[in-house]
C-alpha cells in the first residue's frame, strides 16, 4: 500500500506492506543507508531513528506507525555533522568499526534532549540499549560528557 | 633490555581516566571527510598518476595510499597510510586512503626493489600480503610500507633533481614540497617523471627515533563517515538492477534438505525465484556450501516474510541429538587419558611426585560466538564472463578465490570491493557468505544482495571453539614450583579446515597461551586431545588464548595461593630473566595500586599473556555482593608492543580487547541443544553493555628495540584471568567456568 513517510523533512511516497519494519523502507525503499539493521528484535539499538523528536528502534516500528510523524535518521541530526554529538564523537574519536555509532549517536541526542548535562547514571539506563561489539563504550561516555558541553556553549 | 639513550620514562605513556577520552601528546584534529563514502573507489574523481602500487599523486597534490588490510575498527586505513607518509614527507592533510584491488594482489608481482633484511615476504605479489589477522596490520606490514613510502619519495627527488640538473642529495623532500636552493616544486609536479625514474639503491628506512608522523595521535580518517551514516558496508551495497535474497540453512550445521515447498510462496508479493544451495559431491566444511533455501525478491522484506511463510523439511542428521553436556563430557573424559604431546622437559612426573604441596584444578570454557554488528552479507553481480562481489570481506583475496571457484571462473576475471566492515573479530575471514552470494547470483542471473538474519548469522556462524584443560603443579618447601603440567582437550580449527597439520594428534594452536608461557617452571609438560564436534569453528580475536590464558594464568594464582605467595611477586619471581614482562608486571604493579588486602566483597586479580610479540598484563577490581552478583569496577592494562603507530588508536584497540574478552566471559556464550546453536540473536546471547562496563585504563610501557607486537588481540586473553582471580581475593570462591554467570559465588 503507499504511505507518506516525512523522513528528514522530505515527504516519501512508498508503496510498501503496512507491516513493513520501518528500518527497511529507510534503508531499502528510501535508499537513506546510515540506519543499520543490528538484530530484528529491538535488542541491539542500531536500527535507533527519532520519531518526533523520540528515539525508537525502527526495527520493530512498523512503516504505517511512522505515518504523519518526523522521521529523523542520522542522515537527518544535522546538515554538516555539526550536531553537538556528531562534533563531540569526531573530537574524541569514537567510533572503531563504525556500525552501531548511528544508532549510539542518535540515541545519544535524544539523551541529551531529555537532560541537558546527564549523569554518568542517565548515560547507563539510556545507552545500555545499544551495544558496541568493538567496546568503544568509555570513548561513548566521554563524547556524551563533551557534547552536552559543547551544546551548553 | 634495548631503551635507546632514551629512559625508560619517556616509554611509559598513560592513557585513559575514569572520563576516558584522554589525549595523548600531540593530536592531529579530525578534519572533514577525506575518504570516498565507498573505500574500494578512488576518494576522488581524479586519475591520480601512480608512483608506486601504494600510491598516486593527483595533480591537486591528493595522494592516495593504498591500504591491503580491511578497516573493521582496528584502524588500518589511518595507520597503514600513516606509516607510506612517514616516509613520502608529504603534507598528511593531503593523504586519502583507498583499499587496494584484490583483483591486482592476484595478477601482479611485487615491484622488484630490494627489500630491507628483516622483512616478511612470504608473498610476492604487488601487496605483499592482504587480509586482516593475527595482530599484524603494523606488526607484519610495517618495513615493507615504509619502504613503499621511502622508495617514492627518493624516486620524487630524482626527478626533480634531472630536471634541475643537481644532484638527489642536494633535493630535500617537506611536507609534498621538492627544493634545492632557490628551486621548489611540488609532488604532483613531478609525480609523472618519477614514476618512470630506477633506483640504483634503495633508501633506507626510517629507525623509529627518526619519526615525526608515526607514534602521533592522528585521527582517524574514516570517522568522519562514521558520525553521518556515510560510510559504506557491505549491507549497504546497492547496484543498478539489485535483487534481495533471505537464505536458511538447516539449523543444525551441514545438515541436508529433504523437501521444500517452492509453489506455496511463488505468488507472494514480490517473490522472483525460490531455490536450494547445494554442497558439491564432498562435502568440504572449507570450501563447500553448507545446505541451505533461499527467497529472491524485489525487497529484503518481502523475500525473507516469503521464507519464512515456505515449508522446509531438513534432513535428519547423526548430530540432531547432541548437546553441550555431551560435548564438555567427552572433552572431560579425555583429561584422565594421555594425549599428543607438545612439550616435555625434565620429569615432571617425578617432580610432582616429590613436591611438598601438589595443585591441581580443571577449567572449561564454551563456544563463542562473533555476533559482529553487521549482519552477514555479500552483493555478487555476474555479467560477462566477469564477477563483480561487493562486501565486508576481511580477506579480499580469500573472497575472490571462493567467489571464482563457486562459478568455475578464472580468478583473474573476478574482481573483490571490500566496503567498511561491521566487525570482523576473525569471522569475516572465512569468506563463507560471498560462496553462497555467488552461487545464488549464478542462479538467479541478476544482481543479488544476499543478507543474513541476525538469527541465521548466529546460526550459521564458524564458532571459537570450546575447550577444557587440567593443570597440575608441585611446590617446593619454599612454595615455588618444581614442575608443571597442563592438558587441554579442545575443538582444533585445524583439524576443522587443515587436517594435515594435525599430526599424530597434535595441534599446538589449541596450546596458545599455554605451551608458550614464559615462567621459569624446571619441569614442564603439556599435552592436548582434539576434540571435535559438527559445529563449524573459526578464528576469534585471540582464539585459543582467550580460553588458555583464563585457565593457566588462574591456575598460576592457584600456585600462588598454595605456595604462600604474592601472586604479583609470585610472577615477577619467575620472569627474572625477561626485562619486558617485569617491567610490564612492575607498571602494573605501581598503576594498579595492587593489593590482596582489600575489605571481603573486594578483590584485584592479576592475568598477563604474551601474545604476537606483545606482552599486555591486566589488574581487575571486582565487587561481589554476599549473594554472589559480581561487578567489574576496573581494569587497569598495561602494554608492551614495543613501539606505537598511533596511541590513541592503539588504546582503542586495548579498551576493545577487554570489552569481548568481558563479554565472552562474564555471560556470553554459545550453547548447543538438539544438535543447534541455542542462543540466536541478542536476546539470549549476553555482550557486555554500557551499564556494565569497568573504567578501563590502559598504561604503555615500552621497552622499543626491535619489538613491534600486534595490538588487536593480546589484550584479551589476560582480561578473564584478572576477573577470575580477583573474584576468589573478594569471595574466596574459584570460578573455574567461563562463562562466571554459571559460578556461584555468594560468600559469608
Amino acid at each position: 500500500m503507499a504511505l507518506t513517510l516525512n523522513v528528514n523533512g522530505t515527504s516519501h511516497v512508498v508503496d510498501v506492506e503496512a507491516e513493513s519494519p520501518l528500518l527497511w523502507v529507510i534503508r531499502d525503499t528510501i535508499g537513506l543507508t546510515g540506519t543499520k539493521f543490528g538484530c530484528g528484535i529491538a535488542k541491539c539499538g542500531a536500527c535507533t531513528v527519532h520519531l518526533d523528536g523520540r528515539a525508537v528502534k525502527s526495527c520493530t516500528t512498523k512503516a504505517s506507525a511512522a505515518v504523519g510523524k518526523a522521521i529523523t535518521t542520522i542522515e537527518g541530526l544535522s546538515a554538516d555533522s555539526t550536531h553537538p554529538v556528531q562534533v563531540a564523537w569526531l573530537e574524541l574519536d569514537t567510533p572503531q568499526c563504525g556500525y552501531c555509532q548511528s544508532g549510539q549517536i542518535m540515541m545519544a541526542a535524544s539523551l541529551l534532549q531529555k537532560r541537558a548535562n546527564p549523569s554518568d547514571f542517565d548515560i547507563d539506563s539510556e545507552m545500555a540499549d545499544n551495544i558496541c561489539r568493538c567496546g568503544t563504550y568509555t570513548k561513548i561516555r566521554a563524547a556524551i560528557h563533551r557534547a552536552a558541553e559543547i551544546a551548553a556553549q | 633490555m634495548n631503551i635507546h639513550n632514551v629512559s625508560r620514562r619517556k616509554f611509559i605513556v598513560t592513557s585513559a581516566t575514569a572520563a576516558g577520552g584522554m589525549m595523548l601528546g600531540f593530536h592531529l584534529p579530525a578534519q572533514a571527510a577525506r575518504l570516498n563514502n565507498n573505500p574500494w573507489e578512488l576518494p576522488t574523481d581524479k586519475e591520480g598518476q601512480e608512483v608506486n602500487a601504494w600510491l598516486a599523486i593527483d595533480p591537486d597534490g591528493t595522494v592516495t595510499i593504498r591500504v591491503g588490510q580491511s578497516e573493521m575498527g582496528n584502524g588500518p586505513f589511518t595507520a597503514m597510510p600513516m606509516i607510506v607518509a612517514e616516509e613520502l614527507h608529504v603534507d598528511w592533510k593531503m593523504v586519502r586512503a583507498a583499499y587496494a584491488s584484490g583483483n591486482r594482489y592476484l595478477r601482479q608481482k611485487a615491484e622488484d626493489y630490494q627489500v630491507a633484511a628483516g622483512v616478511l615476504n612470504e608473498d610476492h605479489q604487488v601487496y605483499r600480503r592482504m587480509g586482516t589477522g593475527g595482530s599484524g596490520a603494523v606488526r607484519r606490514s610495517r618495513t615493507f610500507l615504509q619502504q613503499a613510502g621511502a622508495s617514492a619519495r627518493e624516486r620524487l627527488k630524482e626527478a626533480a633533481a634531472q630536471a634541475w640538473g643537481v644532484a638527489r642529495a642536494d633535493v630535500t623532500a617537506k611536507d609534498s614540497v621538492l627544493s634545492s636552493g632557490s628551486r621548489t616544486g611540488t609532488f604532483a609536479e613531478f609525480a609523472t617523471a618519477a614514476s618512470t625514474v630506477t633506483l640504483d639503491v634503495e633508501p633506507v628506512i626510517k629507525t623509529p627515533d627518526q619519526y615525526t608522523l608515526m607514534g602521533q595521535s592522528v585521527a582517524r580518517l574514516d570517522s568522519p563517515l562514521k558520525i553521518n551514516g556515510s560510510a559504506t558496508y557491505g549491507i549497504d551495497v546497492r547496484l543498478p538492477g539489485m535483487v534481495y535474497a533471505a537464505v536458511r540453512a538447516n539449523p543444525v550445521p551441514y545438515g541436508g534438505i529433504d523437501s521444500y515447498d517452492a509453489d506455496a510462496i511463488m505468488g507472494l508479493p514480490g517473490v522472483i525465484q525460490v531455490g536450494e544451495l547445494k554442497p558439491g559431491e564432498i562435502m568440504d566444511a572449507r570450501t563447500g556450501l553448507q545446505p541451505a533455501v533461499y527467497v529472491v525478491a524485489d525487497s529484503y522484506t518481502r523475500a525473507l516474510s516469503a521464507l519464512d511463510q515456505m515449508p522446509v523439511k531438513w534432513s535428519a542428521t547423526p548430530n540432531d541429538g547432541v548437546n553441550s553436556a555431551d560435548l564438555f563430557a567427552d572433552a572431560h573424559a579425555a583429561l584422565s587419558l594421555p594425549g599428543a604431546i607438545s612439550v616435555d622437559e625434565g620429569d615432571t612426573a617425578a617432580a610432582i611426585a616429590g613436591a611438598t604441596t601438589v595443585v591441581e584444578a580443571d577449567y572449561e570454557a564454551p563456544y563463542e560466538s562473533h555476533a559482529c554488528m553487521e549482519p552477514f552479507n555479500c552483493t555478487v553481480n555476474i555479467t560477462d564472463g566477469r564477477a563483480d562481489a561487493y562486501g565486508s570481506f576481511q580477506n579480499p583475496p580469500g573472497a575472490l578465490a571462493v567467489v571464482a571457484d563457486q562459478l568455475g571462473m578464472d580468478p583473474i576475471n573476478v574482481f573483490t570491493h571490500t566496503t567498511f566492515l561491521g566487525g570482523g573479530l576473525g569471522r569475516r575471514s572465512r569468506n563463507d557468505e560471498p560462496r553462497q552470494a555467488a552461487e545464488i547470483a549464478r542462479q538467479v542471473g541478476r544482481p543479488v544482495k544476499m543478507v543474513w538474519t541476525r538469527e541465521e548469522d548466529m546460526m550459521q556462524n564458524k564458532m571459537r571453539p570450546m575447550a577444557v584443560g587440567r593443570f597440575k603443579a608441585g611446590l617446593g618447601p619454599d612454595g615455588m614450583p618444581v614442575g608443571w603440567s597442563a592438558r587441554v582437550a579442545g575443538h582444533s580449527i585445524n583439524a576443522h579446515l587443515r587436517p594435515e597439520r594435525v599430526v599424530d594428534g597434535l595441534d599446538n594452536s589449541l596450546l596458545a597461551g599455554i605451551r608458550n608461557h614464559p615462567y621459569s617452571i624446571p619441569n614442564q609438560f603439556v599435552d592436548v586431545h582434539v576434540r571435535n564436534s559438527h559445529i563449524p569453528v573459526h578464528y576469534w580475536r585471540s582464539v585459543n588464548a582467550s580460553q588458555n590464558v583464563f585457565m593457566g594464568e588462574q591456575f598460576i594464582d592457584e600456585m600462588a595461593q598454595a605456595g604462600g605467595h604474592d601472586p604479583m611477586q609470585f610472577r615477577l619471581d619467575m620472569v627474572k630473566d625477561l626485562p619486558d614482562w617485569t617491567l610490564v608486571l612492575n607498571t602494573l604493579r605501581e598503576k594498579s595500586g595492587w593489593t590482596t588486602d582489600l575489605p571481603p566483597g573486594t578483590g584485584m586479580g592479576i592475568g598477563i599473556a604474551e601474545e604476537f610479540g606483545t606482552v599486555c598484563g591486566q589488574v581487575a577490581t571486582v565487587t561481589v555482593t554476599r549473594r554472589g552478583q559480581l561487578r567489574v569496577d576496573k581494569v587497569v592494562a598495561v602494554a608492551d608492543c614495543g613501539h606505537l603507530c598511533n596511541p590513541i588508536m592503539a588504546e582503542g584497540q586495548v579498551e576493545g580487547a577487554i570489552v569481548t574478552g568481558l563479554s565472552a566471559g562474564l555471560a556470553g556464550e554459545i550453547t548447543i541443544r538438539d544438535g543447534k546453536v541455542v542462543e540466536n540473536n541478542f536476546d539470549t546471547f549476553k555482550v557486555l553493555r554500557m551499564n556494565e562496563m569497568p573504567v578501563i585504563e590502559t598504561h604503555f610501557a615500552l621497552t622499543g628495540g626491535d619489538k613491534w607486537g600486534g595490538l588487536g588481540e593480546p589484550p584479551l586473553p589476560p582480561v578473564m584471568a584478572a576477573v577470575a582471580n580477583a573474584i576468589f581475593y573478594a569471595t574466596g570462591k574459584r570460578a573455574r567456568q567461563m562463562p562466571i554467570v554459571h559460578t556461584d559465588l555468594s560468600w559469608g
